[in-house]
């Protein structure tokens, strides 16, 4: 009939399956912690740059969604959760995704640097390129730690949040990388207990497949080890204070406590109570993180009032 | 029979195309905003335009944001705002 292939397309992408390309879910974690590491900056940003400042971080990590959906289509398709996103569904062309999110891309990070500074448009430049290039095109398919390095990419947005206040890099905004950066593992592993995704079937590395469940659950224990002293730490720098480090010791002594347990028991016996203990300790990994930041949002609210820090 | 008949393809994108209008609205008053702010705060205006001018170099000492006004007939040295 026609040779023009978009009139005979019996799917076609709406509105939504571009949104859906952005991966929004990801994008609210992104929104919530870039906008505390650009409020708990000791520089006031005015605060219409600072929605557009979090508005584009946000964009650039919603291209860097839809770049990686983009890269992994022939992996979404062979897993059962992924199978309904835009791409396998076939509603939108793996073409179509890489230009949205090279545009996106180059849109987010320019409007950064004009609204902010030129170093918070290169750092979140930077953050797509290792989400894309780092992550999803070179380790993810390599090594069992892919985790650990997705979560690099995910830990860079209240750095960048701090770098639209304060156009460069300090303590405090590396204190809040680490946080993140250390908390992701725990996270994500703990959901790959329960969720059993088809992994092996794509050839994705994951630790409990190549590894097992016992060593992962011996992984969760370590990263939680290791993040415990950073969080708490974080409470003696200028960000900091009595309010975060009491929520920051509870929290932390609380998650140690998830990741031991879960350490201390084996599949079958997650098994018998259908893994009801992993599955509390991944929702609590959410509270610990909302949790810290919140926190720290609380410390800069109480100091305009002269309360808060040390 | 209307002069022209709208193609099933534009309906079918019609959500698309409206969507799409929103943002790039959104976009031009985002822009807009941000003009607004950066022009209250005073912010540099111009760019290294490959040859120095006046207008961009550093003020070597502290001197008034704008010049004084010498109200016509004052004695020298009384400047009024």
């Amino acid at each position: 009939m026609s040779d023009i292939g978009i009139l005979e397309r019996d799917t076609e992408g709406q509105f939504g399956d571009y949104i859906a390309l952005l991966k929004p879910r990801v994008m609210s974690l992104v929104v919530f912690t870039a906008f505390v590491g650009l409020v708990v900056a000791p520089v006031g940003v005015h605060p219409f740059v600072a929605f557009v400042a979090v508005l584009f971080i946000a964009l650039g990590g919603g291209a860097s969604g839809a770049l990686n959906m983009w890269y992994d289509a022939d992996i979404d398709r062979l897993m059962r959760r992924t199978q309904s996103r835009p791409i396998p569904a076939g509603r939108v062309t793996e073409g179509e995704a890489l230009g949205f999110g090279l545009a996106l891309a180059g849109i987010s990070c320019v409007m950064l640097a004009l609204a902010a500074n030129i170093f918070a448009g290169l750092f979140l430049a930077f953050t797509i390129f290792f989400y894309v290039v780092v992550y999803t095109i070179w380790l993810k398919r390599a090594t069992p730690q892919n985790i650990v390095i997705g979560g690099a990419a995910g830990a860079f947005p209240p750095m960048i949040g701090w770098a639209v206040a304060t156009g460069g890099i300090s303590m405090e905004s590396l204190a809040m990388f680490a946080i993140i950066f250390l908390w992701t593992p725990p996270h994500f592993w703990s959901l790959a207990l329960f969720m059993k995704d088809d992994y092996s079937n794509a050839g994705v590395p994951m630790l409990t497949v190549t590894h097992g469940r016992r060593v992962t659950r011996g992984q969760i224990l370590l990263y939680t080890l290791i993040l415990a002293p950073v969080a708490v730490g974080t409470a003696f720098t200028s960000i900091g204070g009595s309010v975060y480090l009491a929520v920051a010791l509870v929290l932390n002594a609380l998650f140690i406590r998830g990741a031991v347990r879960l350490w201390r028991r084996d599949d079958a016996a997650a098994l018998a109570e259908k893994y009801a203990t992993e599955k509390r300790f991944f929702y609590f990994s959410l509270l610990y993180l909302f949790g810290h930041f919140l926190a720290l949002l609380a410390e800069k609210g109480l100091s305009l009032f002269g309360m808060g820090g040390w | 029979m209307a002069f022209t008949r709208d193609h099933e393809l534009h309906r079918r994108r019609f959500g698309r195309n409206a969507g799409l209008g929103l943002v790039l609205i959104g976009f031009v008053v985002l822009v807009f905003g941000l003009t607004i702010v950066k022009v209250q705060r005073g912010d540099k205006m111009q760019a290294y335009d490959h040859q120095p001018r006046v207008s961009m170099l550093p003020a070597s000492d502290p001197a008034p944001a704008r010049p004084a006004k010498i109200a016509p007939g004052a004695p020298i040295g009384q400047v009024s705002e």
